[in-house]
């Protein structure tokens, strides 16, 4: 029998883990705003845990709209840098365990970047899911929804295009 | 209730410097009346997007040119004291180089009944090839019955 038996679920969940904490961490920007990642197989949710540092009408108070943009802005560049990372990786072609900040793709540039504001982001949790609508060779489209307590009830909405990175081949 | 342009200026300059997100992004409100509004951030590493490169993160930029854009409309005469983003496009046309303060500079041209439009440049030190240009529409509920947190929600 040449049957292979699948990976041990530690090895897969290590390697995925690995592989979205070099992508994810190490951008300062990102750390200065305490934006976090969970991950469901290859689905990512951007999380922003709420600060009074983010607060952008104190007598709401309410988040800043600046910040639901670098936000939603973030979780589309992620969610970008994160698929080109999936096939890499699951293919075995790069080494999570070895991956640092430096030796990861260039991360995909903002184009344009266009924001909903649908409701004023309370002084809360929030949350952001980016969807690829296209990934070509050159240029990307990316919508993404944020929302805090209720997954349908969004507070705003993203539509961004991106710079693919130069890849080799 | 009417104020007078110096009057509106100096609410969006204090509105402005005590919103804790610009605090902590270091901006600086430069130049502000009649619906223009000038706003620095400088160079902060904490900041940076790409640290191969030192490149300021676009959400930063984003941050800005909201912030600039929101001040604009709070000082243009027709507008509302009080307003709130509605929908704010950015265009990156380079990226802003290491090192450089960061000037957002937003024009409030048009207020309506319900609505001002703004549009904004971004600008590090090479003023004649912007960073980011923006476009963005914000609420300008004139009920004053109405409390500010309820045109969005």
């Amino acid at each position: 029998m040449n049957h292979q038996q699948p990976e041990p679920v530690h090895v897969v969940q290590k390697r995925r883990d690995s592989a979205l904490n070099a992508l994810a961490h190490g951008v300062p920007y990102v750390e200065f705003l305490g934006i976090e990642f969970d991950r469901r197989g290859d689905e990512l949710t951007a999380i922003l845990p709420f600060s009074e540092k983010l607060i952008g009408n104190p007598m709401l108070p309410a988040i800043h709209g600046g910040v639901t943009a670098a936000f939603l802005e973030t979780a589309a560049i992620i969610e970008l840098g994160w698929s080109i990372l999936w096939d890499d990786i699951e293919s075995g072609g790069v080494d999570p365990e070895t991956l640092t900040p430096g030796q990861l793709p260039n991360f995909p540039k903002t184009i344009g970047f266009t924001v909903d504001y649908l409701r004023s982001g309370l002084p809360r949790d929030a949350y952001a899911r980016a969807r690829i609508n296209r990934s070509g060779r050159r240029y990307a489209s990316v919508h993404v929804e944020a929302w805090q307590d209720n997954r349908t009830r969004l507070y705003a909405q993203a539509t961004g295009h991106f710079l693919m990175p130069a890849r080799d081949g | 209730m009417s104020l007078t342009p110096e009057k509106k200026a100096e609410i969006t300059r204090r509105f402005t410097e005590a919103i804790p997100h610009c605090t902590a992004l270091g901006m600086k409100l430069v130049q502000i009346s009649d619906g223009e509004a000038l706003i620095e951030m400088p160079y902060d590493e904490r900041f940076i997007g790409d640290p191969r490169t030192g490149v300021i993160h676009g959400g930063a930029v984003s941050a800005l040119m909201d912030t600039c854009c929101g001040a604009a409309v709070m000082s243009h005469p027709e507008a509302p004291k009080i307003t709130a983003t509605i929908d704010l496009r950015i265009d990156y046309m380079r990226p802003a180089t290491p090192g450089q303060t960061i000037r957002a500079r937003a024009t409030c041209y048009r207020v309506t009944k319900s609505v001002a439009f703004v549009r904004a440049v971004a600008m590090d030190d090479d003023e004649d090839r912007p960073v980011a240009a923006a476009a963005g529409t914000f609420t300008a509920d004139h009920s004053s019955s109405r409390k500010s947190n309820e045109a969005l929600s």
